[in-house]
């Protein structure tokens, strides 16, 4: 036998797909799965799961996985599969704000210990914690493909560059 | 010379914008493509002749992969865009997305244009955010303004694009994982052949390039292959980009010439930091051997200057690092990276980098034993070139050029239980 | 490169000639070359990732995995040189480093690939010195046990669920060393074939929950056997110890299985061990039943059959009776002057116009040759589970698979299903027949939608199609009808007509049983003085429980030759004769494609039980009949070989289409199905497959609109009326279920008293 790539699909398509999103995640999704191929609907499965996170304060539940492999017409277990595989995937509840903290050589190099132990010392939780108020997650991840301003880390959608201790307190202290 | 070709905006104040990326003279070469009735075997021709070899890392030469596709086969095609930029060190295609786009989209409807292909996707890191919005915009604008779409300049070909983000996973750099990842699967490496060429995306025929090969094309096509080709030195043609970090002083992006000496290059980062001596230089991303500094100074950025070191150019990610690194560390958290990063999927990568950064955490530990430089080398060995992927040479091959260039780091802290450094 | 191009390859000095294109694996397979390997399986997709079976090729840097490289002229291969064997011992060191190394506690142990492999590729002291991962282990169901920790990420039982269980429920989560195998969220692996992914795990991750810590696989004796539960008749091999069945497993089978078998014929051994199992015979007396020699109960049985010898005895024998015993009962109830004996106890219409011989119409690997089939009445995924995959791949492959059922399947391929009422169905077909040009009486009526010419286009442009009917429509009291419809759409079509006969022997009984006497059911519409059962229970392997029950009640005298006791057989009987069971007899099934399969018994008869044909043979000398003097099974054999051998299958059915029809559109309609563990005595008894999903019990099944038209909820007790006999049993609200249906499977706990498994019934509050 050689090699196999197929679509997954499921062969009983779930029926009433508008109760399963609100109209806006939807939409959103919609236009993920118009981007490919009509019969690889599962190609859009990682933005749905994106779409879905996000609009479920940044992490995803078995419940919510189990809606997008309804939505996109796939097992449920190829879209926990994809779920875990990718590191920004969220499967437990994460604060308000997570704060990825590359930890990766040049920003080691540039110092990212030190705003790793700041951080820690000013929240008062370890890498991969969410502080109590459910407010700041530390998550430790790899480069970020931003070496130029080490040590950084990201914040939603934004990379902070270059950081010292003292900015740091001014962006975690500027978010709301 | 510097910033001819995939930087050559940068001193427009907003070069995303496709207006003024047209101001330069962008998107000409794609309508003379078409007016002028330029085929495809030509494209392919001249992107041979430009000897532009493959910025992701492996350095395989574009025209030549190109040349695989059979054109005329029938059924989908496609022209995928690596910009998962992934390898630590590297952020060079960050900026041909925040600065440039237009010509990277540019570089793609050729790119479909010469291999047959009407569909593409860019492949971009998930945490690209910002960076994906700047190419999707270009991508609206190019569509706006007919560059993409059905019948493109009433030439009968039909070109269009998409951006698909990454999700955190450093594998799907990797060709066939990227493939895999779009299909909404786990980013795992296809076992080669088939190559992408004739099996890649949806089983379709696809080429995959870096984003600053394929942003590199309209330039070759505008000024020559033999053009590009005379900016580098023989066997690296054009200028490449070189993303450079570590104890410098102005860490940054910077297009120069192939062949450039590694001490200009350094020169233009500013140079060392405090002034401090320069002690180990990454040259082409964390996966490439480490090389001592003073044997760094005398080579010149290119492919075989770089591999007669006994390492890699790589994607021209460049790591200095000054005295007050502890080798060990470094090598630690490199390590950390590849076991982290590992898919999974082939035994030796598995189980292998696991065992390596243990092995290494311990020695940081001050927990290392006599035996275990030996256990390194060995493992090292029997994960290079046993796996489906590269990941598993990209976890040996920074561990073996460590213990080549700095055992006696290594051999202290197992002896002394403690750095080397600083003491 | 061409396909049917050949090449010269050279492997360790051997030179072989091989496919160009073929994987090397399969070439030096077939030369008998050996090269580890984990993950590679032959029915498998290839995946390489285990790198266990690295091998060095000339010219080429680095070792190449065999089951991933295509061969080409003039390749020279070297499986056992330093760099292959270094890389074979590299592999291995890794896959040994956090596995378990507890070999003497595990279930795998002593048939473990790893185990064999490291013997020859391990070395002995590990430098390993980290702890080991440790997976916590998950509930994936009944039938299959888990020790994850053991798993060595070969994705063997990944890729079975995605490609031939055809439902994707094991997964790999997570990345790198965290990656492990499991459903994710605590789910049971419910797929017909789950238990193949036992055999398919090459380590003691996977074993079966059953046989788990019973036995070591040293102690065990192996002996092949022919799987009783459907008309497959799988080859299996049969683990015994201390003269007990320890389990089943799978025997390769090309022609027939493959290397799979069914959850059923893999985990029915369990219920050999019921408490019901009858072991000594047992006469009924005023008081009860009461043990008593083979002596006494014989006697008892010879004086009570020639009390009611002549037509006036009717003898109903399981299907799944070995042909050496229907061969037997046939030529004593012929010497008993009877001409009643029949095996189709759950055909529901006996109007003439069966087929001669009836079978599949073709062999078994050609079902997945077909390009279109059209199969009637048929849940063949659950009803003969391993054709079901032979025609999924067919699917797979692009074929246009549709069914006529009078509820809709949960299928695990595309297919088109034209879903309808009993009565519906038949209009279904003769509209397919009318699609396609044919002509007849309810033909011509027919009202021809969109589906039905699709389903008729499909077929007749399809250069290999067939026309199938199964289980359902046997039971279906317009059987007749639906056969000659499917003849006429066969016929119209260019497709083969096929059967999906029900049992292990349903073909073969043809050829030991002379239907020429009363049929099945006329025996019981018609009662007889006097019956001879044989491996049946009379609640659940009839087509009218209720009839069957009434006249085995009135008679004089019945003898039940059974495995088990049971309240049923107890109630029916007069004597019952404990017989052995599946691999305690030898014997010989013909099965759907018609190979004559004959196996022998793996252990020695339970307690005192007797193979049936020896108490037959017995039987029939205790009451002078001619021809009963056999000293084996094989002597047996040999007579009916001498006398059906040469009979060719045979699947002509006349026409009957314009015969009254039975089932009435309007009213409720029962469907009285069979779920596939409810099929035959051992099946009920095997307690692991009573505990799956698939192993519904007794209920109400109806759809919401009907529910709501009778006023009925989910969970709600509702009388189920048939034919005056009441069953007060649960509703269960069920999409599948088509208007006026109710769903009332047959064969189960709570059904023994309804009438025929379709026909019109009532329903009322409880
Ligand atoms: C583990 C791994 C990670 C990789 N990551 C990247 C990446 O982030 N970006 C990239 O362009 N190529 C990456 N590559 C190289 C790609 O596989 C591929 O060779 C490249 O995209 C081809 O484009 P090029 O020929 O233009 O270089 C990676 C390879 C490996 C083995
Ligand atoms: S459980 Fe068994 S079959 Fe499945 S991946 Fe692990 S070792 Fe392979
Ligand atoms: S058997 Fe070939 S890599 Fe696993």
């Amino acid at each position: 036998m050689g090699f196999k790539n197929a679509p997954m699909s499921t062969v009983k398509p779930v029926e009433n797909k508008e109760s399963l999103f609100s109209a806006e995640v939807r939409a959103e999704i919609d236009k993920a799965i118009a981007q490919y191929p009509e019969e690889w609907k599962q190609s859009a499965a990682m933005p749905a799961l994106t779409i879905v996170q996000d609009d479920n304060c940044g992490y995803l539940t078995e419940e919510l996985m189990d809606k997008v492999a309804a939505y996109l017409d796939m097992p449920p277990i190829a879209v926990y599969e994809v779920a875990t595989f990718y590191s920004m995937y969220e499967l437990k509840p994460v604060g308000k704000h997570k704060v990825c903290v590359c930890t990766n050589v040049s920003c080691m190099i540039n110092g990212s210990d030190r705003i790793v132990d700041h951080m820690e010392n000013k929240l008062g939780i370890k890498l991969g914690e969410t502080t109590e108020d459910g407010k700041y997650t530390l998550k430790e991840v790899e480069c970020l493909g931003a070496c130029g301003g080490a040590p950084m880390f990201q914040i939603g959608n934004k990379y902070y560059e270059n950081l010292t201790p003292e900015l740091v307190d001014s962006i975690l202290d500027g978010l709301e | 010379m510097a910033n001819e070709v995939c930087l050559r905006t940068l001193g427009l104040d907003r070069p995303w914008d496709i207006d003024q990326y047209r101001s330069i003279g962008g998107y000409e070469m794609l309508k003379k493509i078409f007016s002028e009735g330029i085929t495809p075997e030509q494209i392919i021709e001249e992107v041979k002749t430009s000897s532009l070899r493959g910025r992701g890392g492996a350095g395989f030469p574009t025209g030549l992969k190109w040349s695989f596709i059979s054109r005329n086969a029938p059924g989908q095609k496609f022209v995928v865009c690596n910009s998962d930029e992934g390898e630590p060190g590297t952020f060079k295609d960050r900026d041909i997305l925040r600065y440039n786009p237009h010509q990277l989209v540019e570089g793609m409807i050729i790119a479909g244009f010469a291999i047959g292909a009407t569909r593409g996707y860019n492949y971009i890191r998930g945490e690209f955010i910002e960076p994906a919005q700047r190419f999707q915009d270009a991508i609206d604008q190019a569509r706006e303004a007919g560059f993409l779409g059905e019948n493109i300049f009433g030439s009968g070909f039909d070109f269009d694009l998409n951006v698909h983000l990454g999700g955190g996973a450093y594998v799907c750099g990797e060709e066939t994982a990227l493939l895999e990842s779009i299909e909404g699967k786990k980013g795992q490496p296809r076992y080669k052949p088939p190559f992408p060429a004739h099996f890649g995306l949806y089983g379709c025929p696809t080429i995959i390039n870096n984003t600053e090969s394929l942003a590199s094309i309209p330039m070759i096509m505008e000024k020559g292959g033999q053009w590009f080709k005379d900016l580098g030195v023989e066997n690296s043609g054009g200028t490449k980009l070189f993303s450079i970090s570590g104890n410098i002083n102005n860490p940054g992006v910077f297009e120069i010439s192939m062949g450039t000496p590694f001490f200009e290059l350094l020169e233009m980062a500013g140079g060392m930091k405090d002034g401090r001596p320069i002690k180990a230089v990454i040259p082409g991303g964390s996966s490439s051997p480490v090389i001592p500094g003073e044997q760094m100074m005398d080579l010149t950025m290119d492919y075989d200057s770089i591999q007669g070191a006994g390492s890699m150019l790589g994607s021209g990610a460049v790591i200095v690092m000054d005295d007050t690194n502890c080798m060990v560390k470094v090598l630690e958290r490199m390590s950390y990276f590849y076991y982290e990063e590992s898919c999974g999927q082939c035994t030796p990568c598995r189980e292998g980098t696991g065992w390596l950064y243990r092995v290494v955490s311990r020695i940081e530990n001050g927990q290392g034993r006599p035996e275990d430089l030996a256990l390194l080398d060995d493992v090292t060995e029997k994960i290079a070139g046993r796996t489906i992927c590269a990941l598993g040479d990209a976890a040996a091959m920074p561990v073996q050029g460590m213990l080549k260039h700095f055992r006696d780091e290594f051999e202290y802290h197992i002896e002394h239980k403690r750095c080397k450094v600083g003491s | 490169m061409s396909e049917d191009q050949t090449v010269t390859i050279e492997v360790d000095g051997r030179e072989l000639q091989a496919q160009a294109g073929a994987m090397l694996i399969d070439v030096t397979d077939a030369a008998g070359i050996n090269i580890p390997r984990f993950c590679y399986h032959k029915k498998l997709s290839v995946s390489a990732n285990c790198r266990m079976c690295l091998v060095e090729v000339e010219k080429v840097w680095k070792p190449l995995p065999a089951c991933a490289t295509p061969v080409a002229d003039g390749m020279k291969v070297f499986t056992r040189s330093p760099m292959a064997l270094a890389a074979q011992k590299g592999t291995m060191e890794f896959l040994l480093i956090n596995h378990p190394l507890d070999c003497p506690i595990c279930d795998q142990g002593g048939e473990c690939e790893l185990q064999d492999v490291a013997v020859g590729y391990g070395s002995d002291v590990s430098r390993f010195v980290e702890g080991k991962r440790v997976v916590k282990d998950k509930d994936i169901g009944p039938l299959v046990a888990t020790d994850l920790t053991r798993c060595i990420h070969c994705t063997r039982c990944v890729r079975f669920g995605a490609e031939i269980a055809g439902i994707r429920e094991l997964g790999a989560t997570g990345r790198g060393e965290h990656m492990t195998i499991g459903t994710y969220i605590e789910k049971s692996v419910d797929s017909e074939l789950s238990g193949n992914i036992i055999d398919v795990c090459p380590v003691g991750s996977l074993t079966s929950k059953p046989f788990r810590f019973h036995a070591r696989a040293w102690e065990l004796v192996q002996r092949e056997s022919i799987a009783p539960h459907d008309s497959v008749g799988s080859s299996v091999n049969v683990h015994v110890r201390r003269n007990e069945v320890m389990r089943v497993v799978p025997c390769d089978n090309e022609a027939v299985n493959e290397c799979w078998i069914s959850d059923r014929d893999r985990f029915s051994y369990t219920g050999l061990a019921s408490e019901e199992r009858l072991t000594r015979p047992m006469i009924k007396q005023k008081n009860g039943w009461m043990e008593t020699s083979w002596h006494d109960a014989l006697n008892q049985v010879a004086q009570g059959l020639k009390d009611v010898a002549g037509e006036q005895l009717g003898a109903l024998v399981s299907p799944s009776a070995t042909l050496e015993e229907m061969h037997l009962a046939q030529k004593l109830v012929t010497g008993l002057g009877s001409s009643n004996i029949d095996y189709r106890l759950r055909q529901g219409d006996f109007r003439g116009q069966e087929s001669a011989y009836p079978w599949l119409g073709q062999s078994i690997e050609a079902l997945e040759t077909l390009n279109a089939a059209l199969l009637i009445g048929s849940n063949v995924r659950k009803e003969q589970p391993i054709l079901g995959h032979r025609l999924r791949k067919a699917a797979v492959a692009g074929a246009n698979i549709s069914f006529i059922n009078p509820m809709e399947l949960d299928m695990n391929y595309a297919s088109s299903q034209l879903v309808n009422t009993p009565a519906g169905m038949v209009d279904d077909l003769a509209a397919v027949a009318k699609a396609q040009g044919a002509s007849g009486d309810i033909i011509d009526s027919a009202e021809v939608g969109d589906a039905h010419k699709a389903v008729a286009e499909q077929l007749k442009t399809a250069d290999n199609a067939s026309v199938l009917l199964g289980n359902i429509a046997v039971a279906h009291p317009d059987y007749s009808l639906l056969c000659s419809l499917a003849a006429k759409v066969a016929e119209t079509s260019g497709a083969k007509l096929g059967f999906l006969p029900e049992a292990a022997n349903s073909t073969g009984a043809r050829l030991a049983i002379r239907t020429d006497g009363l049929n099945a059911t006329a025996m019981l519409e018609h009662p007889r003085k006097g019956y001879l059962l044989m491996g049946v229970e009379p609640a659940y392997d009839f087509y009218n429980p209720a009839l069957a029950t009434t006249a085995f009640d009135k008679a004089e005298f019945v003898v039940a030759l059974t495995v088990f006791r049971s309240p049923t057989i107890e109630a029916a009987a007069d004597v019952m004769l404990p017989i052995s069971s599946f691999g305690e007899t030898s014997g010989t099934y013909v099965n759907a494609e018609g190979t004559w399969q004959s196996f022998a018994g793996a252990v020695s008869p339970k307690g005192e039980t007797r193979p049936a044909w020896k108490v037959l043979r017995v039987l029939g000398n205790m009451l002078d009949i001619d021809g009963f003097d056999q000293d084996s099974s094989v002597d047996v054999f040999n007579e009916v070989k001498e006398t059906a051998g040469d009979r060719q299958p045979d699947n002509t059915v006349g026409d009957a289409t314009d015969s009254e029809r039975k089932v009435a559109a309007g009213g409720l309609t029962r469907i009285g199905d069979v779920p596939l563990y409810a099929i035959d005595p051992l099946v009920r008894r095997a307690a692991p497959l009573q505990q799956t999903k698939d192993a519904i019990s007794a209920s109400i099944r109806l759809n919401a609109r009907e529910a709501t038209r009778g006023g009925f909820a989910e969970g709600d007790r509702a009388v189920v009326v048939q034919d005056g006999n009441r069953a007060v049993l649960p509703i269960e609200i069920d999409p599948n279920v088509p208007d006026s249906c109710v769903r009332v499977p047959a064969g189960l706990a709570g059904t023994e008293m309804l009438g025929g498994q379709f026909g019109e019934v009532t329903l009322e509050k409880a």
